[in-house]
């Protein structure tokens, strides 16, 4: 790659959410913005190969892509109108201080992932605005055609503006919950990089994984304090670490007993572990992603598997179930409480959850293994074939495939 | 921005019937913080009529121009500043009424 290439790109990560939550403020309009930032970028990769990289990328992108929205405006000769709905879109009270979180590209990511919006739509919407990612890119990432999700994220900025969602960080009291609806939209990409779904994509999509990882980065950077954003941070970076020990080379996945330990990114580990470490002194009470970081820092402390230290792994899985009951996470307590207590003590707890996660396929799955373990052959393999029924990742179905296959 | 805020009841699962002294509570409060326009109570979907007037003639029909479960049992036009400040007051009015609330932006 060249170094004007690699320059655009650098500028694309660092500068573009930037430069639409700037536009975005000026104008009030999210397709004025989106559009206008696409084309200065699409200039940027005409003229810097012969003009060169300008001094500060960032600002020329953002005095370009101002006058590609100008430009717009004028084209369509609506100026007066557009300024009457950039001033209703308009933070009404942008004199509030806000000190280190006044930042444009939280109002965007707030905005992006408000409430209001379905799930799938903030999801695709934040991956557009914030992200950058293109449209066919996002369609690509989720299986859907490119149109409907083209139309999905229309339609999404047409609501904005309709119901005037405001575009503007939530005041103090609203913080905590809305950071959360944030979290839950970057967590929700991530898991889909991390175990993707679908017969023809890869078993992990690397893109995904590393574009919630930037993002989360970015809300960090932006809410130090905030400790579930910390914690879901470590929680990324610790799976993140692991992802080429992951899957094998013939594309099936390792459980975490059987990874490679050396062959995890140590760098990634360390600041993992530094993330966790920090929440710890913090001294308060974690919520669901620190916890879910502190039992993935435990496993990563394990240079061994058997040297893993499972009752501090129940302890957790003991404290987040009282904060998160859901039959999942119940589910893999109980594969913790397998290494602790034994396969039977496990069993009679999974079997517990038939009624809730009879279609899911890690609850056939973890069953398989626990019955295997307790020299159920048959009752084993019938879990097991359920488990392939179910399971949508490629790397999971081998694995399942070959564990079923050994079985006496 | 004015905000259609519609309360949604169900036939099958009916809230409370005794919210009316709590409603003008609530309504009260609406006006004296200014996001009151108008509000409303309807009759049973029983007493609608619909007009279809064309064609021809004008055709009438009685009943509710969509037989559902869930029904339109009320409405408020509300004054709001934004979707945030209009989001707020309708998860008050959901609790206030007793009943799921639908906010609409009008046009």
């Amino acid at each position: 790659m060249s170094d004007v290439e690699e320059a655009v790109i650098q500028a694309h990560h660092a500068e573009w959410a930037r430069v639409v939550a700037a536009l975005t403020r000026r104008f009030g309009d999210l397709d004025i913005a989106e559009d206008a930032a696409a084309e200065a970028f699409a200039t940027a990769v005409e003229r810097w190969p012969a003009d060169g990289v300008p001094p500060n990328p960032g600002g020329w992108l953002a005095t370009t892509a101002n006058r590609k929205a100008i430009d717009r405006i004028r084209r369509e000769n609506k100026r007066d109108d557009k300024h009457k709905a950039a001033q209703l879109l308009y933070d009404d009270d942008p004199h509030e201080p806000r000190d280190a979180i006044d930042d444009e590209r939280l109002r965007l990511i707030f905005t992006c992932c408000h409430p209001a919006l379905g799930m799938e739509t903030r999801v695709a919407l934040t991956l557009r605005m914030v992200a950058g990612l293109t449209v066919p890119e996002i369609a690509r990432a989720f299986l859907v055609q490119e149109s409907t999700m083209g139309q999905r994220i229309t339609r999404a900025k047409a609501k904005i503006t309709a119901a005037r969602i405001p575009y503007r960080v939530p005041s103090a009291e609203d913080l905590p919950a809305r950071v959360s609806g944030v979290l839950a939209v970057l967590f929700l990409v991530f898991n889909e990089g991390y175990l993707a779904t679908g017969p023809d994509t890869d078993p992990v999509r690397h893109d995904l994984t590393a574009e919630a990882i930037r993002l989360t980065r970015l809300i960090r950077a932006l809410l130090p304090e905030d400790g579930e954003v910390a914690g879901l941070l470590a929680l990324m970076i610790l799976t993140e670490a692991r992802r080429t020990a992951r899957v094998s080379t013939s594309g099936e996945l390792v459980t975490l007993d059987e990874q490679d330990r050396g062959a995890w990114d140590a760098a990634l580990i360390a600041e993992g572990h530094r993330l966790v470490r920090e929440r710890l002194a913090a001294g308060v009470a974690p919520g669901r992603y620190q916890i879910l970081a502190a039992i993935s820092a435990v496993h990563t402390s394990a240079r061994d598997v058997r040297d893993t230290d499972w009752s501090q792994i129940v302890a957790l899985y003991d404290l987040l179930v009282r904060l998160d009951p859901s039959p999942i996470i119940a589910l893999n307590r109980a594969v913790a409480v397998a290494e602790l207590d034994g396969p039977e003590v496990a069993l009679a707890a999974v079997d517990r959850l038939e009624d809730k996660l009879a279609g899911y396929h890690a609850y056939h799955a973890t069953r398989a293994d626990l019955l295997r373990r307790l020299g159920c052959s048959q009752k084993s393999r019938a879990a097991y074939d359920k488990a392939i029924e179910l399971a949508g990742n490629t790397a999971e179905t081998a694995y399942l495939t070959r564990r079923r296959d050994q079985l006496g | 921005m004015q905000y259609l805020v519609s309360v949604i009841d169900d036939k099958t699962n009916p809230g409370s019937t005794d919210r009316q002294p709590a409603i003008s509570a609530f309504n009260e409060r609406l006006i004296a913080e200014g996001y009151w326009v108008f509000a409303g109570g309807l009759a049973d979907t029983d007493a609608a009529t619909v007009i279809d007037n064309r064609g021809e003639q004008a055709v009438f029909s009685d009943g509710p121009f969509v037989e559902s479960k869930e029904y339109l049992a009320g409405v408020w036009v509300w004054e709001a500043p934004d979707l945030d400040v209009a989001l707020k007051l309708a998860a008050e009015a959901s609790k206030v009424c007793d009943r799921k609330i639908e906010v609409r932006p009008f046009q």
